[in-house]
């Protein structure tokens, strides 16, 4: 996905929304900025197919060595896909946050909350600023 | 001169055949366990343990034990872990026949010695804290801080009040945040200002009625006094809750300040620290708490009483919250802590806290120029310096310097802790170091700063092994041995 | 002063660097109305000597169990523990060491913690264990609590009353402030009642504690009641007895998701209860919420094996109120003294004292055969502990008379099970001999019929 057209938690989650079957899907990831300021990434938990996720909660973590970040979501839905593997291969997620690197697909309950997130000039500057 | 041989794993030295232990011959009947045990309880695999000779034994731990600091073999200035020499009659003392053989469950009768010095260090116990009641029990400080809530608990309980939430500055130890959801409180955080004393306002808009407990650490985890503690405790109290003392830090205050006298209502000690433990590699500790009379009714049981001119082990306290042990906790320390007490006396202590107190003042005052001190002209028992002044300018961090210092021969201090400071080093070096070591660890210092980067982020270089790959080992953990790996 | 270096030069040059006039001055901070201004009520110091004699005299008016004949158990016990444990663990290098926050300068005790949690998994047939726990009442908490997290919606624990009575009180203790239930089975034959225990079983249990050999000391195949347990969804934690595993089946065996056991028996002092060694030891799947220190191997940059603390983001330093626990000290140094023993006793040491203990026990259950007066409660087989019973019903009488001839005969049981105030729990461990167990028959024929008797 092109970050620029992505949405963003100021918690650094991404979330790309794509149709597929006439449902509204969103993708949901980590930015490049948060995997740096977390440093090499140990493990990672997320949810199984079938969690209820709500905008603002959270729907998994990430570990570096000396440090827990809980993940939340951008977004009201249930999880239809987990990112199989990833867990085992965090390299990935570290080479490519917004492709590879995505983490769970959740059918959109409500699309009315994307507009409660920041755009990417927006992230950008918050990430700048930080 | 390193023994690679015999620091190899113990499985790596072991030789099927080989024996260290032996009993005597039997002297009844060797009737066959199978006989005496149904066949699904019995193991029929070999167990798989390593066999070795005696010697391989001793060879093999001496050479571990050369791979440690230690406090008998360096200056250890570990923030908030109180390094102290360990006295080696305390060692001798604690392992005297009559007492390092006494089963927990014997006969009062036949343990009047023992009770005695327990029932004498509960007395000492509360004369240095200002609070009347003690419970032995709580194996380390943060299962003190546990028992201690679960007292307050208890009491609010009876009280038919329901409160939920235990009030805790962002500069706590995480055991104080961890302790209080044990027994179903919420952990709210309260705000540090920048002089590293309790934001009033913060606090005052977070204590109400539902405010059972403010959990605090004084002198705080930054090696200050926390000067607004009697007005802390009037707030908190106002609502009806408790004030907890996190003793960690008693070191700084003995006879010269007591929590009951400044507010608190319950604390806990870390006889491993202030008076002395040892520190064992991670442990043993204690937690040994003190509360106030209304208090007393709820400590765990069974605890010390004397009746008459007999001591007992009394567990007929029907409000208590029960027993948080397997028996009366960690006693081997607590002789060690009688022994420490006795040897020093109530003014001996003082001045324990006096050289402790100056001994960190001294060492500020020269690692001041050095590297910035962000919070204070003046100490407790210990400071907190930042490197990240030094981490913007030339890319050096506490990390770095720590470990640096190991080549040098120092103990690192503690890194990293508290949260709220970057890049902080808490330097602890305690009463029982001299000027001429403060000296030569300040020097050390001194040199580190002057050498380049790359330098130090190759540190250590004389150690027994480099700088670990922590990653590694927490994204695929190998946490035993196996014979194929 | 006893351990303290500055000379008066030291403390004024000390003063000057600090620019201080006195060290009074450096207490300012504290304000003066919350400063004590009366000495310490403690009495005045002690020299070495002084205090040698004050810890003798205290020493001598209690009777340990190097000068009795000790039959007392009830979860710590009088085993024989080598010079080489003592020796090797009371190298300074060890005991005054700490955490190992510093890895390179920590490797002796990293190492250790990495054998120990080898040699645990060996004896329990686990795959993980921690560097150690308090003890084993506070090690079965933290595996309860372990196990009710790790069953999302079930509240009910369910123990057997032949599980040791003090972790039971641990364990109301620290339920009553959780949402959790504990269910108590009665054991009225001294061992697990096959259909109550299945019909306490159902989707609301998380938990079950099963324990090998349990108080009465008693051995049990234990395969059913675990099965039924994992049948109806719940984790089975397992208390066992580390010594017995030389001659018992792995708890892995019969079906333990979490084992924790006291490791007092594995070379470490009775010193009035504490300290002793909480082990933890847990199937894989439990790894990322286990709670205590982890020793783990890696590389350093040379490509040198070495180990570090590993997994800390469990721990309650980083994850603060989220934390699995809030332990933060372990028991390392009885951790270590473990390692050697198991190290000295290799699989036929462990084996042959277990074996003693069994022989010993078997010794003490024949000679009370056919007794007019007293006899052995429980059917089962046993394994170093044996509950006796007085048919005269006077076992405060019986003890105390033994005790007076320097044998503590064992532990009273009415105290925790009222229907068994006429019983006692006697144990006997490999260092008792025949002539001690003779002697202990000698004294129970030797006590005076009860004026109890009278009114009973």
């Amino acid at each position: 996905m092109q970050p620029e057209q992505l949405k963003y938690n100021p918690s650094h989650e991404w979330v790309g929304v794509t149709e597929s079957g006439g449902e509204k899907i969103a993708v949901i990831g980590i930015t490049d900025f948060a995997l740096e300021q977390l440093t090499d990434l140990v493990y990672m938990a997320l949810p199984k197919v079938g969690t209820k996720v709500t905008a603002g909660t959270e729907f998994g973590e990430v570990e570096s060595v000396k440090a827990v970040s809980p993940l939340y979501s951008p977004v009201d839905g249930e999880v239809v896909e987990v990112h199989d593997g990833l867990a085992d291969q965090l390299e990935q997620l570290a080479a490519d946050p917004f492709g590879d690197g995505w983490m769970i697909k959740v059918k959109l309950a409500d699309d009315a909350k994307l507009d409660g997130l920041l755009d990417y000039a927006a992230y950008k500057q918050q990430c700048a600023n930080s | 001169m390193r023994n690679t041989q015999a620091t190899q794993l113990l499985f790596e030295l072991a030789k099927p055949g080989r024996r260290a232990n032996m009993l005597p011959p039997s002297d009844v009947p060797t009737t066959p366990t199978e006989k005496l045990y149904p066949s699904g309880a019995l193991r029929h695999e070999p167990l798989e343990l390593p066999e070795l000779s005696e010697g391989d034994v001793a060879r093999h731990f001496t050479n571990l034990s050369s791979l440690n600091m230690s406090v008998d073999t360096h200056f250890y200035p570990l923030g908030s872990c109180t390094m102290k020499y360990n006295p080696k009659r305390n060692e001798r003392l604690a392992n005297l026949p009559g007492i390092v053989d006494l089963h927990p469950l014997q006969p009062d009768e036949s343990a009047q010695g023992m009770l005695e010095l327990l029932y004498e260090l509960q007395s000492y116990f509360a004369e240095i804290s200002g609070l009347p009641a003690v419970s032995l029990q709580p194996a380390a400080g943060a299962h003190g801080e546990l028992t201690a809530l679960m007292a307050a608990a208890a009491y609010f309980r009876d009280l038919g009040q329901t409160r939920t939430k235990v009030l805790i500055p962002d500069s706590a130890h995480g055991t104080n945040p961890a302790s209080a959801s044990m027994v179903g409180f919420q952990s709210i955080t309260i705000r540090s200002r920048a002089d590293g004393s309790v934001d009033m306002d913060d606090l005052r808009s977070k204590v109400d009625e539902q405010t059972a407990v403010f959990m605090i650490t004084n002198p705080s985890t930054l090696g200050l006094f926390e000067k607004q503690i009697d007005q802390i405790a009037e707030r908190i109290h106002s609502v009806g809750g408790l004030i907890y003392l996190d003793g960690a830090n008693m070191n700084a205050i003995l006879g010269i300040a007591r929590p009951g006298d400044f507010g608190a209502d319950m604390m806990h000690y870390n006889p491993h620290k202030t008076f002395s433990g040892p520190h064992g590699g991670g442990g043993p500790g204690a937690g040994p708490i003190c509360v106030r009379d209304f208090l007393e009714p709820y400590l765990p049981v069974p605890r010390v009483t004397k009746v008459g001119e007999a001591y007992r082990m009394d567990a007929d306290y029907p409000k208590a919250i029960g027993r948080v042990h397997g028996f009366h906790g960690n006693i081997g320390v607590l002789v060690r802590t009688y022994c420490y007490i006795r040897a020093y006396g109530g003014k001996g202590l003082r001045n324990v806290s006096e050289q402790a107190v100056l001994n960190a003042n001294y060492m500020l005052a020269r690692i001041r120029p050095l590297l910035p001190v962000p919070l204070g002209e003046r100490c407790m028992h210990e400071f907190v310096a930042s490197a990240s002044k030094l981490k913007k300018e030339r890319g050096i961090t506490a990390m770095d310097i720590a470990k640096r210092l190991l080549d040098y021969g120092f103990h690192a201090p503690t890194v990293y802790f508290p949260l709220t400071v970057p890049e902080a080093m808490m330097m602890e070096p305690t009463e029982t170091e001299s000027k001429e070591t403060l000296d030569a660890f300040v020097d050390a210092l001194e040199q580190i700063l002057s050498e380049d980067a790359d330098t130090l982020h190759a540190a250590p270089t004389s150690t027994p092994i480099s700088r670990p790959d922590e990653v590694r080992a927490a994204r695929k953990p190998v946490m035993r041995w196996t014979a194929t790996p | 002063m006893a351990y303290l270096f500055n000379t008066s030069e030291d403390i004024s040059a000390m003063l000057a660097t600090i620019g201080a006039a006195s060290i009074d001055e450096l207490f300012a901070p504290i304000p003066s109305h919350l400063r004590l201004t009366k000495p310490l009520a403690i009495p005045a110091a002690l020299s070495e000597l002084e205090l040698t004699r004050r810890m003798g005299e205290l020493a001598g008016r209690n009777t340990g169990v190097e000068q009795a004949v000790c039959f007392l158990g009830g979860g710590a016990y009088d085993h024989f523990i080598p010079a080489v444990v003592d020796s090797l663990a009371s190298r300074g290098e060890f005991y005054t060491s700490y955490t190992p926050y510093q890895p390179e300068v920590s490797q002796g005790n990293l190492q250790v913690m990495f054998e120990y949690e080898t040699l645990i998994c060996q004896l329990t047939g686990m795959d993980v264990s921690n560097a150690s726990l308090y003890d084993g009442a506070t090690a079965m908490i933290e595996a309860v609590l372990l196990a009710m997290a790790s069953s999302p919606n079930r509240s009910r624990v369910v123990v057997p009353d032949s599980l040791h009575p003090h972790y039971r009180q641990v364990l109301e203790t620290y339920l009553q402030w959780t949402q959790f239930e504990l269910q108590t089975v009665a054991c009225p034959d001294g061992v697990l009642p096959g259909d109550a225990w299945s019909a306490a079983l159902d989707d609301s249990v998380g938990c079950v504690v099963l324990s090998q050999p349990n108080f009465f000391g008693i051995v049990e195949d234990l395969a059913p009641a675990a099965r039924a347990a994992r049948e109806a969804g719940a984790v089975v934690v397992g208390v066992c007895d580390m010594i017995s595993l030389g001659l018992l089946a792995s708890p892995a065996q019969w079906g333990a998701d979490i084992v924790v056991g006291e490791g007092q028996v594995l070379g470490n002092p009775l010193q009035y209860g504490g300290p002793y060694l909480g082990i933890l030891a847990c199937r894989e799947n439990f790894v990322r919420r286990i709670p205590g220190r982890i020793a783990g191997q890696t590389e350093d940059r040379q490509g040198h094996r070495c180990w570090v603390l590993t997994l800390q983001t469990r721990e309650q330093h980083i994850r603060r109120d989220k934390a699995t626990s809030n332990i933060c000290t372990n028991q390392g140094l009885f951790a270590l003294r473990a390692a050697i023993y198991l190290a000295l006793q290799g699989p036929q040491g462990l084996r042959e004292t277990a074996e003693h203990c069994s022989w010993k026990t078997d010794y003490l259950r024949q000679s009370l055969q056919g007794h007019e007066r007293f006899t052995v409660r429980f059917e089962g087989s046993a394994w170093r502990e044996l509950v006796v019973q007085d048919r005269a019903g006077d076992v405060a009488g019986v003890l105390e008379h033994c005790r007076q001839q320097g044998v503590l005969a064992g532990l009273a049981l009415g105290r925790w099970y009222p229907e068994l105030d006429d019983c006692w729990l006697v144990a006997v461990t490999e260092k008792r001999t025949r002539d001690e167990l003779d002697q202990l028959i000698n004294r129970l024929n030797a006590v005076p019929q009860s004026s109890d008797l009278a009114h009973a």
